[in-house]
């Protein structure tokens, strides 16, 4: 090793120099990292004698939640005593693990995805069906000519996985088309794959993918994609739709007399909000994308129609678990193999799996308030996309 | 070495490193005009080039002018370019928070290392093993256990989650390439220092913490890359508002109907490497003098 001195370096300012830098750093550090601290929606005080509750999301604020903001920026919650937080999903965040961890009192998941977590030991119940079809489709352009999961075989045929794919997979066995007659392909968040050609029939939310191939510029036409392009098959036709978003609460907190009223309030509150979101769809959707939604305002819009659709109207009242459709989702969840040949469950799952006892209390409550709960009369709002959604 | 031939060097460099990024845009460009429009492709379906079509690959004047124009159609909807600094903002603060928390503890790991020989055999195996444990794995559990903390007035979110998580990343570097730098000084001049019967504090400061800076500079600037890495993974993974990962997967959404916009957070996430390795650089200057020797070039 050699010493190299560098002339003129006194001992006294290299010292000088390095914490000037640091200072300097540092200063220029705190400054960027206090400029936005958006975390979460924290709602009032807890001196506000607000009982403060929880919401954990299963994806980013985005209109398909609505009803929660919505009644979160009506101040439905705070009518019911409650101060709630909405916390937002992400890929990698599973609203029943974190729910049945206890780490929040409420989280919105779908059936077929909490059917396994509960075989695996979660204690968790679904207290409202708020979703009563399904919005999973599968959609190809009209020159591929796919009608029906039939016509899936020796295709390449997209889904997102993760138990997004179960309606997809009952589908194709209802007609006979084996896993091994289709080429799976693994779906991302956008459906560049399906415009590209890479991927014949994609998996696609009414609400959100679907529309996304109608905000593209068709290069052909120059305008953008029509309906009348795509051909949709939709699992509710076909017959193995399962049950999608539901409020699930912690069943062994349920026999807590407390947290059995709160989450009867809970439920009250968030339906007034679905039905807000139902008859001022444009305002409900501007109060997600205040809550801080980056879709574009279209989009926004879309979803929240789409989403409507899927409650509205609803056969008995929001929330209420229609035996029938939970039976099919049940039997989908045990009978159908995925490309391992495991089924989601294996057994039927326990009686704490739904119960409609809360949801019967809000909906009599909001019924005797004069609340619509059932919106027979829904009509959907026409809703024009724009190029990209914005 | 005159000033003003410095001077000229660094207009040069400068000049150069405009000139590589000049190259690189007009190579896409070029290679959009002249590439296949379905790309290139081994076999059956292994693309190893990508498309040319707009979907794929926007023009370069497109991704900038899309960052002009207004995120969304929303009435007080900001830029592109002002909503992706402000993102990128976010996302370099929580990275130097990370960086910070991992440097410490790099730093704390090597000094025991080099310090026991017993705390060496122990630790080491666990430093390297942390590293085989896949981010996403973790992230959501940091968030969880994060979230049932809470002491005093203070509140932890997922934000701290994030810097953890980075921190994770970023420790790495630093606790190898310091331990190694600590112990790089020749066996002479540390028995020169036994032989003067100097005390281990004082030959760390005067022999050891010197002669580790050459090893320091390069592991501290991995770690600021692992640190950004880290944080932008962990802001997808749990999707904490705010930052560039959770831009990355919102507007990826519109890859389809407006595909230039899907590329605006990616130079985001570009400038955010290019500022944190940019300020490790500057503390590396710093830190040149108290160098033992002149690093390796």
């Amino acid at each position: 090793m050699t010493r190299t001195p560098r002339p003129g370096t006194h001992r006294a300012r290299p010292w000088l120099t390095l914490s000037a830098t640091v200072a300097a750093l540092a200063l220029s550090l705190s400054s960027c990292g206090s400029g936005d601290s958006g975390g979460s929606d924290s709602g009032g005080s807890a001196d506000s004698g607000l009982r403060p509750v929880t919401l954990q999301l299963q994806w980013v604020a985005q209109a398909q939640f609505a009803g929660y903001y919505a009644a979160l920026d009506q101040g439905y919650y705070a009518d019911e005593g409650l101060d709630v937080e909405i916390v937002e999903g992400g890929p990698d965040i599973v609203p029943q693990d974190v729910l049945a961890a206890g780490d929040v009192d409420y989280a919105i998941s779908w059936v077929p995805k909490v059917l396994g977590s509960i075989e695996q030991g979660a204690g968790i119940t679904d207290v409202a069906q708020i979703f009563e079809r399904s919005a999973t489709t599968q959609v190809s352009f009209k020159d591929k000519d796919i009608t029906s999961p039939a016509d899936f075989a020796g295709k390449n045929v997209g889904s997102w996985g993760y138990g997004n794919e179960w309606e997809l997979f009952a589908g194709m066995q209802k007609d006979g088309v084996e896993l091994g007659d289709i080429n799976l392909v693994q779906q991302a968040f956008d459906m560049n794959a399906l415009l590209a050609g890479d991927i014949d029939v994609a998996q696609a939310m009414t609400y959100n993918e679907y529309a996304q191939v109608l905000e593209t510029v068709n290069p052909d036409t120059g305008e953008l994609y029509q309906p009348e392009d795509l051909n949709v098959v939709d699992w509710n036709d076909i017959g193995t739709a399962m049950l999608q978003d539901a409020i699930w609460a912690q069943s062994a907190e349920l026999d807590d007399p407390a947290y059995a009223d709160q989450t009867v309030a809970f439920i009250k509150a968030s339906i007034k909000g679905w039905v807000y979101a139902r008859d001022n769809a444009q305002e409900a959707a501007d109060i997600v994308t205040a809550a801080g939604s980056q879709l574009g305002t279209s989009h926004q819009l879309w979803m929240t129609n789409e989403v409507n659709k899927l409650i509205w109207p609803s056969t008995d009242g929001v929330g209420l678990v229609d035996q029938a459709a939970w039976d099919q989702t049940v039997d989908i969840a045990m009978a159908t193999k995925n490309e391992t040949g495991a089924t989601i469950i294996t057994e039927a799952p326990p009686e704490t799996a739904y119960s409609n006892e809360y949801v019967e209390k809000a909906l009599k409550a909001l019924r005797t308030e004069g609340v619509d709960v059932d919106g027979a009369g829904y009509t959907p709002i026409e809703v024009t996309l724009n190029e990209g959604g914005n | 070495m005159t000033g003003s031939t410095t001077l000229t060097r660094r207009v040069r460099q400068l000049c150069l490193g405009l000139l590589g990024v000049l190259l690189l845009a007009a190579l896409w460009d070029l290679y959009k005009a002249f590439g296949p429009e379905a790309g290139v492709t081994v076999g059956e379906q292994t693309l190893v080039l990508p498309r040319t079509t707009d979907l794929a690959m926007p023009h370069t004047w497109e991704m900038l002018q899309r960052l002009t124009e207004p995120v969304t159609s929303a009435r007080d909807a900001p830029s592109a370019l002002s909503a992706v600094l402000d993102a990128s903002g976010f996302t370099l603060g929580i990275a130097a928070r990370g960086w910070l928390i991992g440097v410490v503890v790099g730093l704390v790991l090597a000094l025991l290392m080099s310090r026991f020989r017993t705390a060496e055999s122990a630790l080491l195996p666990w430093v390297v093993l942390s590293q085989t444990v896949p981010l996403i794995a973790i992230a959501p559990l940091v968030r969880r256990w994060g979230s049932a903390l809470s002491f005093g007035g203070f509140e932890w979110t997922s934000e701290h989650s994030v810097s953890v998580i980075a921190a994770y990343l970023a420790f790495f570097p630093v606790a190898v390439g310091a331990l190694r730098g600590l112990k790089s000084p020749d066996r002479t001049h540390v028995d020169l220092m036994t032989a003067y019967g100097v005390g281990w504090w004082r030959s760390l400061v005067s022999l050891r913490l010197p002669s580790s800076v050459p090893f320091l500079l390069p592991a501290l600037r991995l770690s600021a890359a692992s640190a950004v890495i880290g944080t932008v993974v962990a802001e997808v993974s749990i999707s904490l508002r705010g930052g560039i990962g959770r831009m990355v997967v919102e507007f990826a959404q519109s890859a389809g109907g407006d595909p230039a916009k899907a590329w605006a957070p990616i130079f985001g996430a570009v400038l955010v490497g290019l500022v944190a390795a940019g300020a490790v650089g500057l503390l590396g200057l710093a830190l040149r003098p108290f160098a033992l020797t002149e690093p390796v070039r």
